[in-house]
């Protein structure tokens, strides 16, 4: 047992490699393009100042933020069955027959990390708001220039929102299992081939892919420590 | 001809009175100090001046002309500011950069940055601290890159929020040296806002003292501090109060029984319960008996011995406790030390009521 194991972890076979890139494939697609979409609007709520007079836009804003909390942590199954209903042959989105492909599980994972995204970004660009941009200011930049240099003074920040979404897309598994389907060769991925072995019985190949998994989340969690400790004393 | 007008300015944030009524010029080419406790409002003025804050009521005049904090485009008016905030605030980026940072908002060509940002840093004694990073300094090294920022647009004003507050003595010596060299050398008008006497003894040409949102008191340095009320005794920790029973002995002398067999001659007439002060630099410490015109001479021994950097500060038991301020150089010379028994030795006219 213990010298099968070991082979059976090492022996990276090309199933196993064809689950590691998909995994990354669909992980990476979705923060990337959650990353294009958050970002964005992380940095401008975390840049906009609302004054103690607009009553009006500060309501909206706090609910804006509660809503962002709320969703950062959104059940990954039940971001999975939202889409679920909405790819389903008689989902409004049903027609374009994504249900059970890497796309839908793509779209999935989107749904998971936008807020995400936007929750960190806003408040890595929230945190060096107020003095960057009052220090800024008076050294005689304009507005834009100031907020330049505050998102530049972020940038540190923005890069772990990047990372802590990649690090929860990639262990995510309720939401693709829905809907991907965990079909072999084509919507299987690290987190769903282990429930499956698991299932299965076979313990060794999950374990395997267990390493490999829990390896990934090291690398990522090592590429975000070493950010914070370079990162500003602030 | 004054730089700054405060007219009238009042500021209030969610019911509470920051700023009451505050009225005061500053003369170009002066260093103006406030004082004042936490929470006296200090901050809230110089962020007004600096257009970060705007007033209640009231208005600010700068070079005759009111400053319109409605204005969409205060940056030309923030362009002839400078401000060093308590907190030490740098940019993530190397020591030139950060310094080049107010004239590269404008534009400036590169030749004539490189000259100003050297320029500058020598006034802080930061030559080749160009390449650092600015987040790896020391803390009072940052404080004087946060002070060549400031400088290097030659603005016509300067404000300082307590920049010193963090800083070692040798810090706040290289500091307050900077300050007066550009104040001497460009006539840049200063605002800044310290606890520090010392500082403002050093630096002001005027000091305001600022208290509950008003202007208590403001004056040379002799003017405010020469005779204190009691919020400053309070506030400026004044030090050798003494309270006792003063009787007449003469033509404008009395004697202060302070108690523990110690008699204070004073050149004022006063019979009754009293409150009086000596400030430690009044008084003189010699190692020997001296004959001198001087009233009051007591006998001691130095209990406290506390190194201030140039001066020394000592705690001598002469009946009552003393404060006394002396130099460095003489405090080596006289070779003094904890257990030295010193002679204290002040003028009766040295003698204040509170």
């Amino acid at each position: 047992m213990g010298t099968a194991l070991v082979e059976s972890v090492f022996s990276i076979d090309s199933e196993v490699l064809n689950v590691v890139l998909l995994s990354l494939k669909v992980s990476g697609t979705a923060v990337l393009i959650g990353a294009l979409i958050g970002v964005p609007i992380g940095m401008v709520l975390g840049l906009k100042q609302f004054s103690g007079k607009q009553i009006v836009m500060r309501f909206v804003d706090l609910t804006l933020r509660s809503i962002i909390n709320t969703f950062m942590g959104l059940p990954p199954v039940v971001v999975g069955l939202v889409v679920y209903l909405l790819l389903a042959g008689s989902g409004p989105l049903g027609p374009l027959g994504l249900l059970y492909t890497p796309t839908a599980m793509m779209m999935t994972q989107l749904i998971m990390v936008i807020p995400i995204i936007i929750g960190v970004t806003m408040s890595a660009v929230g945190s060096v708001e107020k003095t960057i941009r009052e220090k800024a200011l008076s050294l005689g930049a304009t507005e834009g220039q100031a907020a330049w240099t505050v998102l530049s003074e972020a940038r540190m920040g923005l890069l772990t929102a990047v990372i802590v979404a990649f690090g929860a897309a990639i262990s995510e598994v309720g939401g693709i299992m829905i809907t991907g389907g965990n079909i072999r060769w084509f919507t299987r991925t690290l987190t769903t081939a282990i429930v499956q072995e698991v299932n299965l019985g076979d313990f060794n190949r999950a374990i395997t892919l267990g390493v490999i998994l829990l390896l990934m989340a090291f690398a990522t969690n090592l590429a975000l420590t070493i950010i914070q400790l370079r990162g500003p004393k602030r | 001809m004054p730089l700054i007008e405060v007219r009238n300015l009042c500021r209030e944030y969610s019911g509470r009175q920051v700023l009451k009524d505050l009225s005061f010029d500053v003369q170009n080419g002066e260093i103006c100090v406030l004082v004042g406790p936490n929470g006296a409002g200090k901050t809230t003025l110089l962020r007004m001046l600096d257009l970060l804050d705007e007033p209640t009521t009231g208005r600010i005049l700068f070079d005759g002309k009111e400053i319109d904090y409605s204005a969409d485009d205060k940056v030309a008016m923030r362009r002839r500011i400078g401000m060093v905030f308590q907190q030490t605030v740098l940019f993530n980026m190397n020591v030139f950069d950060n310094v080049a940072y107010g004239l590269t908002v404008k534009n400036e060509d590169k030749r004539s940055v490189e000259k100003k940002v050297k320029t500058a840093l020598e006034l802080v004694q930061l030559r080749n601290f160009e390449s650092k990073n600015a987040l790896t300094l020391s803390g009072g090294e940052a404080q004087r890159v946060a002070l060549a920022q400031a400088l290097v647009t030659e603005p016509e004003l300067l404000l300082l929020d307590e920049p010193t507050a963090n800083l070692d003595p040798r810090n706040v010596s290289i500091f307050e040296e900077a300050l007066l060299r550009v104040n001497r050398e460009r006539k840049t008008t200063m605002i800044m806002a310290t606890h520090n006497m010392f500082q403002a003894q050093n630096v002001a040409h005027r000091v305001a003292v600022l208290n509950e949102g008003r202007i208590e008191r403001i004056g040379t340095f002799q003017e405010v501090f020469g005779m204190p009320s009691k919020f400053l005794v309070d506030f400026a920790r004044l030090e050798n109060v003494f309270s006792g029973v003063s009787k007449i002995t003469g033509e404008g002398t009395s004697l202060i029984d302070v108690g523990n067999g110690l008699k204070i001659e004073a050149a004022f007439e006063k019979t009754g319960d009293i409150t009086v002060f000596v400030r430690p630099e009044d008084v003189i410490l010699s190692v020997n008996p001296i004959v001198s015109s001087a009233r009051n001479s007591f006998e001691g021994r130095i209990v406290e011995v506390s190194d201030m950097g140039r001066i020394v500060k000592l705690k001598i038991k002469a009946g009552r406790d003393f404060r006394v301020q002396i130099t460095k150089r003489s405090f080596n010379e006289m070779q003094l030390n904890v257990d030295s028994k010193v002679f204290l030795v002040f003028k009766a006219s040295a003698v204040q009521p509170v």
